[in-house]
């Protein structure tokens, strides 16, 4: 097996499972270190760098951190990681002297952003501190997109977006509300240095079924109708009513459903619940509420009477599933008559661009999306620029944000006539963590913790009102028990194969097998010889060059080691070292002290 | 030493084994050797040997003396009985509780020290019994405990941490196993649990007394240049003489030995062992032979390692004594007990 080079980045940042895992690559062990230690104001301003809105994402972020979570893989539960961003949120205090200053004098840039969504707020975010006039057009009466139009206010407070949106808008951005923009060939001739599209993706799907048309008044599309619930626009909904499909769209309109009238609420799936879009954590949510999931019914037909919808036909489905729960033929069994009073339709969204005429240079590919660059998120018109859901279709905030990040760095070269793919390189930087010869500094030992549980307001009280905020948020002595569960996957097990003696101190110590000293093979026949099986191919195995005595390997499965660091205790040589790695992700302002050094040398 | 214990936390995908233990079960407390002791090696073969075998841990009583290598029963199989005793006498221990409890495996852990030196006697009439039970000395050539004298096992020529030069002829304990009458006579390398771990599974099987001879460097003291006991010079000098499979009762011999090269040898509960020959010159079913070849390498300067010398016929000490098959305290008082009649019987003889 070739050996392992953990000069690469990529290596390292990658057993930091959370971090690899979130889009905008949060260093979640260092902010859940900083909350352990009480530190909440540096814990939000780690997050913030990254992930621009903590407060936000701390409550309704996808979190595609915690499945990928390793303490999930060596017991059950991953950590809160989310709930843990908002403890960071909710118990921080004034943090405004720590926001980047906004110089006074402007570098004479104009940035105009389409869309006051979470992309185009994090465009500002990173180019207002560089001196750009940034203005953002956004057709509501009110910026954050879908974060407050899609998102109900149970689940997300008018006060913390509020505040998180306001501290980028607070840095002067030209916010023009109620301004949609009709015409990208009108908004082009106004002569932006830079225009950046983050307008989302917002046209729900339509399910044509007989009587569509005559029950219109009864069948809502899920995003438009959570809009006009976010904006006031709707204030009742029948007492019964369907939801078709089971995304996390899917909940929110079915939770907003109870608090506007509803009694009876079901969630129909074309499938089986393994084949769910939404989350788990969503649907646990619903479920609480007792919202009823209805599995394995097709939607056929609106039922009408008197020309008002009566009801929904489905025809009940069934399933061939083979070993690994793939479907592999599927059949009507039978059909069943579902009464309601309205119904409302959650089965997905596209990126729409109307307003963009044709003929500017701007491609779009067949199914109407625009051709966006995965690196530099420009559009085939240079200056254009796309982010969030209108860059490749629905995602999440978290991606948004990550979109916004690197649409910044892309704009400002493009901005200083710099090529947009020539970006700084992610860097990284290792310090040990050792104390003395048995000390640490981070808490090594394993604590057998359970995941705290979120606490909730009561069922009726939370019925009450739209925006009662169904969770409470951990205390800190919540968060004091869930911290202690993180295994703090950044100090990483740093093996110098040069000092090894080959005593196995190491592999007899080690609680979960993850090491092995081994002849030479492939990484897939090595996979099968180990100490413990390596089975989890996601995981990278560390192997090092070969030991002086027997030539034999060191090799170490990643996958399930808990960083308590016994390695590095028992090693007689310190052949194994716990070092924490710290990766830099480059902004655009890192980029601009990288320009601004170039100048000076060339000067 | 380490200030936490290891963690509880363990590989999900961990085997299970006929009792539906992990290895994991069989550990004990936290060492507290330093790190990188040849001792928690061997430690960690003999938990590993006892979850193979499928041992019930409360089945197992562990004996030691004083030294080092005698602390590591706290280590291993916190579920067994054990029993800390005096400086080189943990044979007569041993041979008490084997005479109240033949049932039980005996597992005695001693060191360089506490058996060729002190308990030098003690080990060679334990050999002289066949007492049933396993015997690891764990060698280093050094008494680690007290900052690294020379112990008796040291080879000539070796020299301490501080340069001195040992001039004395060690005693090997494999040797002195021959020349006792020891009847299952191994050595092996703490480095290598390919090796230490089915010598371990064979000793435990075997019906007699059970001698492993295991190279254990003393990381602290004697791992340095000019060291006969250090990691590196065992690397180098390592040669390993016979291979040594176990193959458990009811289990086919799978793997095909080339005739000629192995040797299959029965223990009494109907497994076996195969020792695949690796120096044509050396036969392990031959005591003067085993004694001839060893002392060969010996001068030569090599560490042979392997199953040496095995003979599963001989009697073991209840044998030899002809006492009762059950464990005493399965027996009914009325047999326990003589009574006084049957007392003064036994003293009538003597008078």
């Amino acid at each position: 097996m070739k050996r392992t080079d953990t000069s690469d980045p990529g290596y390292y940042h990658r057993v930091v499972d959370c971090q690899w895992a979130c889009p905008a690559h949060t260093d979640v062990p260092e902010y859940i270190r900083l909350i352990a230690q009480g530190h909440f104001n540096d814990a939000y301003m780690v997050n913030r760098e990254s992930n621009v809105f903590p407060g936000i994402l701390g409550r309704v972020c996808d979190r595609p951190c915690e499945p990928a979570c390793r303490r999930g893989r060596v017991e059950d539960k991953p950590v809160a990681i989310c709930r843990l961003k908002r403890v960071a949120a909710d118990l921080r205090d004034d943090i405004a002297d720590r926001l980047p200053r906004i110089p006074a004098a402007k570098n004479g840039k104009r940035i105009a952003c389409v869309g006051a969504g979470p992309a185009s707020l994090t465009v500002a975010n990173d180019l207002m501190p560089l001196g750009y006039a940034v203005t953002i057009f956004e057709a509501l009466e009110k910026p954050g997109g879908l974060m407050r139009s899609n998102i109900p206010s149970f689940r997300l407070p008018d006060k913390v977006l509020d505040g998180e949106i306001d501290m980028i808008v607070d840095m002067g951005v030209d916010l023009r509300l109620g301004q949609r923009i009709q015409s990208m060939r009108a908004l082009l001739d106004e002569g932006w240095d830079a225009v950046f599209i983050g307008s989302g993706a917002p046209r729900g799907k339509d399910l044509k079924l007989p009587g569509r048309e005559a029950a219109a008044a009864n069948i809502h599309i899920g995003i438009d109708w959570l809009e006009s619930v976010a904006f006031d626009h709707v204030e009742r909904i029948g007492e019964r009513v369907l939801i078709i499909g089971v995304g996390n769209t899917a909940m929110d309109c079915c939770r907003s459903s109870l608090r506007l009238g509803a009694h009876d609420v079901k969630v129909m799936a074309r499938k089986p619940r393994a084949f769910f879009k939404a989350s788990d954590w969503e649907l646990e949510d619903a479920e609480e509420e007792n919202v009823e999931i209805i599995v394995n019914h097709s939607p056929r037909e609106f039922l009408i009477e008197n020309g008002r919808l009566r009801g929904m036909l489905f025809d009940v489905m069934e399933y061939d599933l083979d070993e690994r729960g793939r479907i592999l033929d599927s059949r009507v069994t039978g059909e069943r008559t579902i009464f309601c009073d309205d119904v409302v339709l959650a089965i997905g969204q596209d990126n729409a661009c109307p307003w963009i005429e044709r003929d500017l240079g701007i491609e779009f590919d067949q199914w109407d999306v625009p051709l966006v660059d995965e690196t530099t998120f420009q559009a085939t018109r240079p200056g254009v620029f796309f982010g969030g859901d209108s860059a490749f279709g629905p995602k999440n905030i978290i991606w948004a944000v990550e979109h916004g990040h690197q649409a910044a760095v892309s704009i400002h070269r493009h901005c200083q006539g710099e090529a947009l793919e020539d970006r700084l390189p992610v860097t990284m930087n290792l310090s040990s963590r050792k104390m003395g010869i048995h000390e640490w500094a981070y808490a090594n030992d394993y604590n057998s913790a359970e995941r705290r549980l979120m606490p909730h307001v009561d069922l009726k009280e939370r019925f009450r009102k739209l925006d009662i905020e169904v969770e409470l948020g951990f205390s800190p002595e919540q968060a004091a028990y869930e911290v202690q569960r993180c295994l703090n996957c950044d100090v990483q097990t740093v093996f110098t194969d040069s000092l090894c003696i080959e005593c196995d101190a190491c592999i007899d110590i080690c609680p979960t097998d993850c090491l092995t000293m081994t002849a030479d093979g492939s990484e897939e026949e090595l996979r099968g010889r180990l100490k413990a099986p390596a089975d989890n191919p996601e995981q990278a195995l560390f192997a090092s060059a070969p030991l002086k005595y027997t030539g034999r390997l060191m090799i170490k499965d990643e996958n399930l080691c808990v960083h308590c660091g016994l390695c590095a205790e028992r090693c007689p040589t310190a052949a194994w070292d716990m070092q924490k790695s710290k990766f830099k992700f480059p902004y655009a302002v890192d980029e601009d002290e990288a320009w601004q050094s170039r100048k000076r040398q060339t000067a | 030493m380490s200030f936490m214990p290891k963690p509880r936390v363990a590989h999900p995908g961990l085997p299970r084994n006929e009792l539906g233990l992990t290895r994991r079960d069989y550990e004990g407390g936290m060492s507290t050797l330093c790190a990188g002791c040849g001792h928690d090696s061997i430690t960690a073969s003999i938990i590993q040997a006892c979850f193979e075998l499928s041992i019930a841990p409360h089945r197992v009583a562990k004996v030691s003396g004083i030294g080092c290598s005698s602390k590591t029963p706290a280590y291993f199989l916190s579920a067994s009985h054990g029993f800390n005793s005096v400086h080189g006498r943990m044979p007569a221990v041993a041979t008490g509780a084997n005479a109240a409890n033949q049932d039980l495996h005996y597992i005695g852990v001693s060191g360089d020290g506490d058996s060729l030196s002190i308990g030098l006697g003690q080990f060679c009439h334990a050999m002289r019994r066949n007492l049933n039970m396993v015997y690891i000395i764990e060698n280093n050539g050094v008494y680690g405990l007290t900052k690294g004298q020379f112990s008796a096992s040291a080879d000539v020529g070796s020299k301490a941490k501080k340069g001195e030069r040992n001039e004395q002829p060690p005693i090997d304990p494999a040797l002195t196993a021959l020349t006792m009458g020891g009847t299952f006579v191994a050595r092996s390398f703490s480095g290598d649990k390919a090796q230490l771990v089915p010598l371990i599974k064979a000793a435990m099987r075997h019906r007699g007394f059970a001698l492993i001879d295991v190279l254990s460097p003393c990381v602290t003291f004697n791992d340095h240049e000019d060291s006969t006991k250090s990691y590196a010079f065992t690397r180098q000098h390592y040669q390993p003489a016979v291979h040594t499979d176990f193959v458990a009762p009811a289990t086919e011999i799978m793997a095909e030995y080339e005739a000629g090269e192995s040797i299959k040898v029965d223990l009494h509960d109907g497994s076996h062992i195969v020792l695949r020959k690796v120096s044509p010159d050396h036969d392990p079913t031959d005591r003067a032979s085993a004694y001839a070849f060893l002392r060969k390498r010996q001068k030569a300067g090599e560490h042979v390692t392997g199953l040496l010398y095995v003979d599963g016929s001989e009697p073991d000490m209840h044998m030899l004594n002809h006492t009762v098959q059950v464990p005493l305290n399965r027996l009914e008082w009325d047999t326990l007990c003589p009574g006084s009649e049957g007392l003064g019987a036994i003293l009538a003889r003597y008078r």
